[in-house]
């Protein structure tokens, strides 16, 4: 009995403590940063200084440094730099990478992780489209001196007109031409942008990806794509409200050069297990495409918003956490009048490179309770991940007044 | 010569609606706001949300913003023609709003007079007569 009320004080004591989150036993998170801005993506450098881009200025600023110096988990010493807004921030062997909308730069760090020249970055990638619709360049590198780059399709399902009922798909769509996808740059050219021939195109068929990351172990890029809005609304004979807040799936690719995931002509359905034809293109919610395109590896409710991917490298978390994927899942607007969902991190175990399925909410109640789960009353909305060099791991919150957690495990 | 006539008969007919005493145009306002609701549900709502909110950096509010709450031409021109980007207070909403013009002048007066007197706003209805006007030099 005593057993039991200790449990179940644990399990109230973890509830209660972790600045809100409500995350497994032994898990703990603490505040980095509170009310300092949107912030999307997140890299921290190997000796544990932490950068992040925001979403919107702050101070005229975009990019901001943190160190701890003192050891007590909050920034004291903390540097603003780079006059662009933007999501992308990563860093590989000595450099910065940041994007805004349109282009990508590039800091030199020196081996204190302090920028070099913080006035001047290297312009690697330029000219890149960005019109309102999806226009975050998320990024990632692999361990080969190459830069990945999502360009997201400025439209919903590529209709004639966007969004509007009856409006037919392109065919072929020619958004594909120039963004729907993953560019592949080199990270260490300056001034790069689309180039002929598709040259520097490396997936297509993709409609926004805001979260993705190079996995180590399958030496591969995965992404998450967010899926298509409004079919119950575009489409009220093939859909109702309900089946429509849960379609499509949020899909998860494992990718290699000419991947094509089908977009805008299919989308997976999670429930029969197959890609069926987007009504734009004379779907029905049952016919299935006359082409196969690639097939997801994991499929997600639908728009849940996946905004940040990290496979877990480090040796703090238990055994299970080793080279799986933590997904932040910014949370859902196209479920009304259903209730929205998301505004969570889930873990996704892999084993062998290959996810096991059975994945499951990991930090949870980023809203603050059942009754802010909407993208406007939601307290917070998990954007962006990064690990430590300790094994820890980073969520950002992109609201207005976001700010950074750091989870940790403690045996 | 039809035309004119026509065009006499049709602004005597507005002069005729505009003039009318004001007690039934209050039970018009309510029963306009009924319909608008019926028709927020099926249009407005899948981006606006539910509670109008928006949804933040995509689709605006509807909440006492000067979009809602100001010039009716203005308003009634988003509904028939969309939007894409539009900033209120300092915030910008990149969402993709489709035009609507397959909605008759009496449905795009309730749903915007319904919009205009809920979510806590408060303001002046939107008539038939107006959408009308506006569509005409649209």
């Amino acid at each position: 009995m005593k057993l039991i009320i200790g449990f179940l004080g644990l399990c109230l004591t973890s509830l209660v403590s972790n600045a809100q989150l409500k995350l497994p036993a032994g898990f703990k998170a603490v505040t980095v940063l509170s009310d300092f801005g949107s912030v999307r993506h997140i890299a921290v450098a190997p000796n544990g200084v932490v950068f992040i881009h925001l979403g919107r200025l702050k101070d005229g600023k975009g990019i901001y440094r943190l160190q701890d110096t003192n050891g007590d988990g909050k920034p004291d010493k903390i540097f603003a730099f780079g006059d662009f807004p933007g999501t992308g921030m990563a860093i590989r062997d000595g450099y910065l990478y940041a994007s805004s909308d349109e282009e990508v730069f590039r800091y030199k760090l020196d081996a204190d992780a302090n920028v070099v020249n913080p006035g001047h970055p290297e312009r690697i990638v330029t000219g890149l489209l960005a019109r309102g619709e999806h226009q975050p360049k998320a990024i990632t590198l692999d361990y080969s001196g190459n830069l990945y780059v999502n360009i997201g399709a400025y439209s919903n399902a590529c209709q004639i007109d966007d969004r509007q009922k009856g409006s037919p798909g392109r065919m072929p769509c020619p958004i594909l031409d120039s963004a729907g996808g993953i560019w592949q740059f080199r990270a260490d050219v300056p001034n790069q942008t689309y180039g002929n021939d598709h040259d520097h195109r490396y997936a297509t068929g993709l409609r926004n990806v805001v979260g993705l990351d190079w996995n180590r172990q399958t030496n591969s890029l995965f992404v998450m794509q967010h899926g298509r809005d409004q079919l119950s609304y575009l489409y009220p004979q093939y859909w109702n409200d309900k089946q429509s807040a849960e379609l499509p799936a949020e899909c998860m690719y494992e990718l290699h050069k000419g991947s094509d995931c089908g977009y805008p002509y299919i989308f997976y359905d999670q429930f029969q297990h197959k890609q069926v034809l987007g009504p734009e293109y004379g779907g029905d919610g049952k016919k299935e495409p006359s082409e196969h395109y690639q097939d997801p590896i994991l499929a997600f409710p639908g728009h849940l918003a996946p905004d940040g991917l990290l496979f877990y490298t480090g040796d703090q978390f238990p055994a299970k956490y080793k080279n799986g994927a933590f997904i932040a899942f910014h949370g859902s607007w196209n479920r009304a009048p259903e209730p929205q969902e998301g505004f969570y991190v889930v873990f996704a175990p892999f084993e062998n490179g290959k996810p096991t399925g059975k994945w499951e909410i990991f930090a949870d109640n980023f809203a603050g309770g059942p009754d802010k789960m909407s993208p406007s009353k939601a307290e917070h909305r998990p954007c962006g991940l990064a690990q430590g060099p300790d094994g820890s791991i980073y969520v950002t919150d992109d609201n207005r007044n976001g700010g950074v957690w750091k989870i940790s495990y403690h045996k | 010569m039809k035309y004119l006539l026509l065009s006499f008969a049709l602004a005597f007919g507005f002069m005729s609606l505009t003039s009318k005493p004001a007690a039934p145009a209050q039970s018009g306002i309510k029963a306009s706001i009924t319909r608008g609701k019926q028709v927020y549900l099926q249009q407005c709502l899948a981006c606006h949300q539910v509670d109008a909110s928006g949804v933040p950096n995509m689709n605006p509010p509807l909440i006492k913003t000067k979009q809602v709450l100001g010039d009716k031409t203005a308003l009634i021109k988003i509904v028939l023609n969309g939007l894409k980007g539009v900033d209120i207070d300092g915030d910008s909403y990149n969402g993709v709003m489709a035009p609507h013009p397959d909605l008759t002048d009496r449905e795009i007066a309730d749903v915007l007079t319904y919009v205009r007197n809920s979510f806590g706003n408060k303001a002046s209805a939107v008539t038939a007569a107006q959408v009308k006007v506006v569509r005409a030099a649209n």
